[in-house]
C-alpha cells in the first residue's frame, strides 16, 4: 500500500468520524460513539505510521501530494507534505490523540450534561479537532496551514466552553477566542508579507526562495524580512501562550480534562512552535527576530513556572507549566535550536498529556475536586495513577534515562553553546529547571501523599478509574520513559539509533542554518562543559524535588506560602490579567468616556455573554437538527431502502419460472439491442 | 422432385427445437418436462454442430456433438437424482409448488 | 497413428494439477465403503494433501508455460493465477466444512471428491483455449456444484437449492452450448486464436447477423456464470439454500473461473467485436451493481445478504471488463483475488455460527457477538469491512485500481454511479457489524461453542491475505500485470 501518495486520506478519517457523529451522533448509542470516534482517529495513526515509514525508505524523505488548485490567486494548492517534521508531528497529533481519545470515554461516560446530546457533541468536536490539527501539521502552504490554525482554534472554543452552562466556561471561551484573534491578526500580516518577499506561499517554494541567497541575512538590522518573521511570531505568541498572549491558556482549563490533555497541552498549543520551525528558513536570515523569540520563550517559560510555583488548582499547575514548557520550545527555536524545540515538543507531549489525564484521573476519582489543598493521601487507592503521575513528574522534573530529561537538556545545552545563546538565558532557563522539579513535586506530594484532606465521604468514595483510562495512562508512561531515547545528546556515545532523530530530521534543516550546524561541531568539542552543565541540571532537579519533598511532604504545612514576599504577586499571576485590564479595558473606558463604558458594558460583557448564549444556540440548533431532520432523514432512509429495495426483488419470487423468464427477457433485450444497432 | 436440404434448414429445424425448449421450461409445471425441454434445448445445439460439421466438411463440429451429448446424459443423471431427493422430501415435482427461498 | 497425437511428457506436466486432482477424488470414492463413519477425516485430509500437493505442481508447471494438448489448453500466466486462486479457495472450503459435516452427521468421502471433481472443472476453465475444452471444463464444474448444493439430502432448503441451480444452470448452459455451436459455424473452429484471426480478417468477416446471434448467446451463457444482471436470478436463492460451506466455496471458486473464462473470451477471441460488446457490458455492469446492493438492504438471512453482495462484486469486476483493457485485466484478477479470500473467511465465521441444522443464519443471530466471541466477531468485521472498501484491506485496492481503471478508459460514468453503489453498500456492511457489537445477545440461545481449528484457520488465513493484499497489494498486482499481457 503506498501510504504516502494517499496522505491526503489522513484528516479524512476524524473528518468523517466527526461528520457522522454530528449528523446522526443523538441516534447512535454512546458505545458507538466510543468505537467510532477513537476508531476515526485510529485509523489516521495506522496511515501515518504507514506513510512515515515508507517516508524513512525514500532517498530523499519528503513527499508531497497535490490534490488540485486551491486558490490560485495566492498559488495555494490543496497539498500535502510529509518530511520529517511533518511525520513528526502527524504521529504525535494521531498518536496521543488516539490514546486521549480512548481515554475520555471513559472519563466523559458518566457526562450528564443538560441534555444527553453531550457525549456526542465532545467526540464530535474532538475528532473535528484532531482532522484541523492533522491538516495544519500536513498543509503544504501557509494558507492550508492557516484554515487548520481557526479550525483547531474554533475546536478548542467550542471544547472549553462545553459546560457552557458553568459562566466561567463560556467566560475562557471568550478569552481565548479574543486574545487568539491578536495573534492570528500577526499571522495574516506575516503571511502575506512573506508572499510579497517570495511569490509563493507553498513551503518548498519559499525555503528554496530564502536559501537561494537572494536575501541578505540582516544581522544587526531591522529590515522586511525581520518584520515578516516577527509578524509570524506574533500570531505563535498567541496560538501557543507566550508572552504577552499567554493569558488565555490557563482559562482555558474550564474545558474537560482530555481536552485540556489533548488541545492545550499535546497539540493545539505547540502549533505554533511548529510554524516557527517550519519556517526556519526564514529564522536563519533574521538573527533580531530571533532573539526576540529566545528572550519571549525564556521570560515565558520563567514567568509561567514561578506563578506555577504557588497554584492550588491541579490543573492550574499543570497549565502554566505547559506555558513554561512551551517557552522552553520557543527558547530553543529562537537561538537556532530548531530540531531541538521540536524534539521538546514531542517528548512534551507524551509527560504532558500524561499529567493531564493523570490528574483528570484524580479529579474523577475525588468527584470533580480539583483544589489540591483538599487532595493528599490518596496514592494506594488510585495505584495506577499514582504510580504513572510519578513517571510522567520524574520525565518533567528532568530526571536523567526519561524524556523531559533529554530534550531539556539538549535546550540548555543549546542556548549555553550557540551562537545565538548567551549565558543569561541559559541562567533563566536553568532556573526554570529548578523551579519546574519543585512544582511538579509539591503537587506530586499535595495531591498523593500525607494524610487525606478531603471530607469523609469522598474519601469514602476514592477509586481508582477505570481500565479505558487506566490504559492510556500506562501506555504513556511507557512512552514518558523511553521517548527521548532517540534523541540522545553525543556525549552518551554515538550510534543509529541514540540519535536516529538528529539523522531523520537532515532534509527539513538541510541547509537550513548554518548557525545551529556550526554550534553542534563547536559543541562537541566542549564535552567537558557540556557534561557539566548536565551534572548541574541534574542536581538542581533533584534539589528542586527535595525541597518541595522537605515543606510538603507530610501535607502538614499545605497552606505554606512559598515565594516569600513574592508570594502574593505569584498567586495573583504578576497581575497580568489586572494590567491587561487596567489598559485595554479601564484604560480606555477612562480615556474615552461615557462611550468606551457603553463599548464596555454592552460589546464586552455581551461578548463574554454572548460565548455562553452562542454554546448554547449552537446545542439548541444541534437539539432541533437531532429531532427533525436526523429523525426524519431516519425514518425516511427506512422508507428509501424499502422503496430502493422493492423494484429489484419484485421478481425475485421464488419461483423458477419467473427466474427463467426473466432469464428469456434478457436474450430477448441482447436481441432487441443487436436489432437496433 | 423435392429441393435438397440445405444447411439453412437445419439451423431452422435447430432454431424451432430451441423455441420449444425454451417455451416449454417457461410453461411446463412438472419438473421432468422442464428437464425434458433442457434436452431439446441441447439436441437443437447438437443439430446445429453436425449441420455446420459437413457444411464446413470437418469433423470437429461431430465430435463436439459426442460431448454434448456425453455431458447431457451425465447432467440429465445428476438432474434426476436431486429430483428423487426433492420428491422424497416435498411429495412433489411441480415446480411452482417449491418457493421456499424467496425475496 | 501420428505421433503428435500422444500427448507429450512435457504436456501432461502442465496437465498435472488437473490430473492429481482427479486420481485423488477417485481415490476417496474408492476409500470411502472402506472407511469407518468415524474416520471420515482421513477423506478430508486426503483432499487437503491433493490439492496441496496440486498447489505445488500448479507452481511446477507455472515455470515451464505453454500450450497442451493440440493448443486445447493454455499453460500461462493468466491460467496459473485463478488455478492458484481456485486451489487456494478449494483448501480453505475443505477447512470450512469437515466440521461442520461432522456435527450434522453428514461427513462422507462424496463431498471431498465433488468438492475435488469441481475444482478440477475449474482448472480447465482457466486454463482452456478452445471452446469445447471450456464447455466440458464448465460443466465438469457444475455438475459437481449441483450435487454439493444439494449435498444435505434430508434437508428442503437444498433440495431446492440444488433444483434450481441445475435447471437454470442447465438452461443457461444450453444457451451457451448454442452460442459456441453457431461460433464454430461463423468461424470454423472453436481455437480462441483462430476465432480472433476470423473475426479480423476482413475477406472472411463473416455475415453480421449470425455473428451477432453468436456473441448474444455467448454473452448470456457467460453472464449468468457469474451471476450478472439480468441472469443473477438464481444466485440468493441458490446461496441461500445450500450448506454454508458450499456457498463459501460457490461465491468463490466457480465464480473466479468463470470471470477467467469470460475474460478470456472478451479480450482474445472476441476481442474484435468489443465495440458491439462494450455496450451490453457496461449495462450488464451497472445493473448488476445496483440490483445487487438495492437488494441487500433489506436482507434478514445473512447468508442471502451476502448472496446480493456477491452479485454487486461481480458487477464491480465487470466494470473492469468493460474496458476491454489490459489494466482492466489485471485489476480484475485482483479484485477476484481480494473477493475470494474475504467472502470465503466471511462465510467461515457464518458457518460457525449457523452451527447444526443452520438454525442461526439470521443477521438477528449475530446480535452481541462482539462480546460472545470477540475473535470472531473481530474476524467477521474485518472480512466486511473489506467487503465495503476500507482502507487497509483488500476490498480497497480491488475497487481503488478498478474504478481508476475505469476513469484511465473514459468509462467515467460508470466509474461513478459504481463509486454511489460502493458507497450504498457500506450501509448493509455496517449494519451487520453494528449488530455484533451493539445490540445485546438474544437470551434462551444456545450455548454458542468455540469454534472449530479448522474454521479457525480458514478465518485466520483469510484475514492474513485480506490484511496481505491491502498492505502490499503490488505482490499481487504484479503478477496480475505480467499476465493480462497475454491480452495485448
Amino acid at each position: 500500500m503506498n501510504f504516502l501518495d494517499l496522505i491526503w486520506l489522513i484528516p479524512l478519517f476524524p473528518l468523517a468520524g466527526a461528520a457522522v457523529q454530528l449528523a446522526i451522533g443523538r441516534r447512535l448509542p454512546k458505545s458507538a460513539i466510543s468505537f467510532i470516534s477513537p476508531g476515526a482517529v485510529g485509523i489516521s495513526l495506522l496511515m501515518s505510521i504507514g506513510a512515515v515509514v515508507q517516508l524513512a525508505g525514500l532517498e530523499r524523505r519528503s513527499h508531497e501530494v497535490r490534490l488540485f488548485e486551491w486558490l490560485p490567486l495566492i498559488k495555494a494548492d490543496m497539498g500535502f507534505l510529509l518530511d520529517p517534521l511533518s511525520s513528526v508531528m502527524i504521529l504525535v497529533v494521531s498518536g496521543v490523540g488516539f490514546i486521549i481519545h480512548v481515554y475520555a470515554t471513559g472519563y466523559m461516560a458518566h457526562e450528564h450534561g443538560p441534555n444527553h446530546g453531550g457525549f456526542y457533541r465532545f467526540f464530535g468536536y474532538m475528532n473535528l479537532f484532531v482532522f484541523f490539527m492533522l491538516m495544519l501539521v500536513l498543509a503544504n502552504n501557509y494558507a492550508l496551514l492557516f484554515v487548520g490554525w481557526e479550525g483547531v482554534g474554533l475546536c478548542s472554543y467550542l471544547l472549553i466552553g462545553f459546560y457552557f452552562h458553568k459562566k466561567s466556561a463560556g467566560d475562557a471561551g471568550n478569552k481565548a477566542f479574543i486574545v487568539n484573534r491578536i495573534g492570528d491578526a500577526g499571522f495574516i500580516l506575516g503571511m502575506f508579507m512573506l508572499f510579497q518577499l517570495t511569490g509563493s506561499l507553498r513551503f518548498v517554494d519559499v525555503n528554496e526562495v530564502l536559501r537561494s541567497g537572494r536575501f541578505a541575512v540582516e544581522l544587526g538590522t531591522f529590515g522586511a524580512l525581520s518584520l515578516c518573521a516577527l509578524c509570524l511570531f506574533i500570531g505563535a505568541t498567541g496560538k501557543s501562550a507566550q508572552i504577552p498572549l499567554f493569558v488565555w491558556l490557563p482559562d482555558a482549563m474550564e474545558g474537560p480534562t482530555p481536552v485540556s490533555a489533548l488541545i492545550h497541552a499535546a497539540t493545539m498549543v505547540t502549533a505554533g512552535v511548529y510554524m516557527v520551525a517550519r519556517s526556519n528558513a526564514l529564522y536563519a536570515l533574521t538573527p533580531e527576530t530571533s532573539h526576540v523569540v529566545a528572550a519571549v520563550g525564556a521570560a515565558t517559560a520563567i514567568l509561567a513556572a514561578s506563578i506555577g510555583l504557588v497554584q492550588n488548582d491541579i490543573k492550574r499547575v499543570l497549565a502554566y507549566s505547559t506555558v513554561s514548557q512551551l517557552g522552553y520550545m520557543f527558547l530553543a527555536a529562537g537561538v537556532g535550536a530548531y530540531w531541538v524545540a521540536i524534539f521538546h515538543l514531542y517528548t512534551h507531549a507524551f509527560f504532558k498529556a500524561l499529567l493531564f489525564l493523570g490528574a483528570g484521573s484524580v479529579i474523577h476519582a475525588l468527584g470533580g475536586e480539583q483544589d489540591m489543598r483538599k487532595m493528599g493521601g490518596i496514592k494506594d487507592k488510585v495505584p495506577v495513577t499514582f504510580r504513572t503521575m510519578f513517571v510522567a513528574s520524574l520525565a518533567i522534573a528532568g530526571i536523567p534515562g526519561l524524556a523531559g530529561f533529554f530534550s531539556k537538556d539538549e535546550i540548555l545545552w543549546q542556548a549555553w553553546s550557540s551562537p545565538l545563546g548567551s549565558k543569561a538565558l541559559w541562567m533563566v532557563g536553568f532556573a526554570t529547571a529548578a523551579m519546574t522539579a519543585f512544582y511538579m513535586w509539591r503537587l506530586m506530594f499535595m495531591t498523593f501523599y500525607g494524610t487525606p484532606r478531603m471530607d469523609e465521604h469522598t474519601l469514602h468514595h476514592v477509586h481508582e478509574s477505570p481500565k479505558s483510562m487506566t490504559v492510556p495512562l500506562v501506555i504513556l508512561a511507557a512512552g514518558s520513559v523511553v521517548a527521548g531515547w532517540i534523541g540522545m545528546p553525543k556525549v552518551f556515545g554515538e550510534n543509529g539509533f541514540m540519535q536516529a532523530l538528529e539523522h531523520w530530521r537532515a532534509p527539513v534543516f538541510a541547509q537550513g542554518h548554518a548557525a545551529a550546524h556550526e554550534a553542534a561541531s563547536h559543541a562537541h568539542h566542549d564535552t567537558t562543559m557540556e557534561w557539566v552543565l548536565m551534572g548541574l541540571s541534574i542536581g538542581v532537579a533533584l534539589g528542586g524535588i527535595f525541597i518541595a519533598k522537605a515543606l510538603f511532604f507530610g501535607g502538614g504545612n499545605i497552606e505554606l506560602r512559598t515565594g516569600g514576599p513574592l508570594y502574593p504577586v505569584l498567586l495573583n499571576k504578576w497581575y497580568v490579567d489586572e494590567i491587561y485590564n487596567f489598559l485595554f479595558v479601564k484604560g480606555l473606558t477612562i480615556n474615552g468616556g461615557g462611550a468606551m463604558a457603553r463599548f464596555d458594558a454592552n460589546v464586552v460583557d455581551g461578548g463574554v455573554n454572548g460565548t455562553a448564549w452562542m454554546t448554547r444556540m449552537v446545542s439548541r440548533i444541534s437539539m432541533w437538527y437531532d429531532t427533525w431532520i436526523v429523525d426524519g432523514l431516519v425514518n425516511l432512509s427506512a422508507f428509501t431502502v424499502r422503496a430502493l429495495s422493492f423494484p429489484v426483488r419484485f421478481f425475485q419470487t421464488g419461483y423458477l419460472q419467473t427466474y427463467a423468464l426473466v432469464f428469456v427477457m434478457g436474450i430477448l433485450a441482447i436481441f432487441g439491442y443487436y436489432w437496433s444497432r | 422432385m423435392l429441393a435438397p436440404i440445405t444447411t439453412a434448414h437445419y439451423l431452422v429445424l435447430s432454431a424451432a427445437l430451441l423455441l420449444i425448449g425454451t417455451v416449454g421450461i417457461l410453461l411446463r409445471r412438472n419438473a421432468v418436462v422442464v428437464m425434458m425441454s433442457i434436452e431439446l434445448i441441447l439436441n437443437a445445439v447438437n443439430v446445429n454442430l453436425i449441420a455446420f460439421s459437413r457444411h464446413l466438411d470437418q469433423v470437429n463440429g461431430q465430435i463436439f456433438a459426442i460431448f454434448v451429448i456425453c455431458v447431457a446424459v451425465a447432467e440429465a443423471a445428476v438432474g434426476l437424482g436431486i429430483l428423487i431427493a426433492l420428491f422424497r422430501n416435498k411429495e412433489t415435482v411441480l415446480i411452482d409448488e417449491i418457493d421456499l427461498l424467496k425475496w | 497413428m501420428p505421433a503428435s497425437f500422444m500427448p507429450s511428457a512435457q504436456e501432461l506436466m502442465r496437465f498435472a494439477p488437473e490430473m492429481l486432482l482427479t486420481l485423488a477424488g477417485t481415490l476417496i470414492m474408492l476409500l470411502e465403503p472402506f472407511t469407518e463413519s468415524g474416520n471420515k477425516s482421513r477423506l478430508a485430509w486426503l483432499a487437503l494433501g491433493a490439492l496441496l500437493a496440486a498447489l505445488g505442481l500448479t507452481a511446477v508447471s507455472a515455470a515451464d508455460p505453454g500450450p497442451a494438448f493440440s493448443n486445447m489448453l493454455l499453460i500461462d500466466e493468466f491460467g496459473t493465477f485463478f488455478r492458484f486462486l481456485v486451489l487456494a479457495v478449494g483448501v480453505l472450503t475443505i477447512l470450512i466444512s469437515t466440521h461442520y459435516l461432522r456435527s450434522g452427521g453428514h461427513e462422507s468421502g462424496e463431498f471431498y471428491a465433488l468438492l475435488l471433481f469441481s475444482i478440477v472443472g475449474q482448472c480447465i476453465m482457466a486454463t482452456a483455449n478452445e471452446l469445447i475444452m471450456l464447455f466440458i471444463g464448465l460443466e465438469v464444474s457444475s455438475i459437481a456444484s449441483y450435487v454439493l448444493a444439494g449435498y444435505l439430502r434430508d434437508d428442503k432448503r437444498n433440495n431446492e437449492s440444488a433444483l434450481k441451480y441445475f435447471l437454470l444452470g442447465s438452461f443457461a448452459t444450453a444457451f451457451l452450448l448454442y452460442g459456441i455451436a453457431w461460433t464454430y459455424g461463423i468461424t470454423g473452429t472453436t481455437d480462441l486464436s483462430l476465432i480472433r484471426s476470423a473475426l479480423l480478417n476482413p475477406a472472411s468477416r463473416p455475415n453480421e447477423v449470425l455473428t451477432a446471434a453468436a456473441s448474444a448467446f455467448l454473452f448470456v451463457g457467460l453472464a449468468f456464470k457469474v451471476s450478472a444482471a439480468p441472469f443473477q436470478m438464481w444466485t440468493p436463492d441458490v446461496y441461500q439454500g445450500a450448506p454454508a460451506p458450499v456457498t463459501a466455496f460457490f461465491s468463490a471458486g466457480p465464480k473466479a473461473a468463470a470471470f477467467a473464462m469470460f475474460l478470456r473470451i472478451v479480450l482474445t477471441g472476441f476481442e474484435p467485436l468489443k465495440k458491439e460488446w462494450e455496450p451490453l457490458l457496461w449495462v450488464s455492469a451497472l445493473a448488476t451493481m445496483i440490483i445487487g446492493n438495492f437488494a441487500a438492504l433489506r436482507q434478514t438471512n445473512v447468508k442471502r445478504l451476502l448472496a446480493y453482495s456477491s452479485i454487486s462484486h461481480a458487477g464491480y469486476v465487470l466494470v473492469a471488463l468493460t474496458t476491454h483493457s489490459g489494466p482492466g485485466a489485471a485489476a480484475a484478477m485482483f479484485y477476484l483475488a481480494a473477493y475470494c479470500f474475504m467472502n470465503v473467511g466471511a462465510f467461515a465465521i457464518i458457518t460457525h455460527v449457523a452451527r447444526r441444522d443452520e438454525r442461526y443464519v439470521e443477521i438477528a443471530d449475530l446480535a452481541g457477538l462482539g462480546t460472545r466471541q470477540p475473535l470472531m466477531a473481530g474476524l467477521l468485521t474485518v472480512f466486511l469491512l473489506s467487503l465495503t472498501g476500507i482502507p487497509l484491506t483488500a476490498g480497497f485496492f480491488g475497487k481503488f485500481y478498478i474504478f481508476k481503471v475505469a476513469l484511465d478508459q473514459g468509462f467515467i460514468w460508470l466509474a461513478i454511479l459504481g463509486l454511489l453503489n460502493s458507497a450504498l453498500a457500506a450501509y448493509y456492511y455496517l449494519r451487520v457489524i453494528v449488530v455484533m457489537y451493539m445490540e445485546p445477545a438474544p437470551e434462551g440461545e444456545g450455548e454458542l461453542p468455540a469454534p472449530a481449528a479448522g474454521v479457525l484457520a480458514a478465518a485466520v488465513g483469510s484475514a492474513i491475505a485480506t490484511f496481505f493484499l491491502g498492505l502490499f497489494p503490488s505482490s499481487l498486482l504484479d503478477f496480475a500485470d505480467k499476465a493480462r499481457r497475454i491480452f495485448n
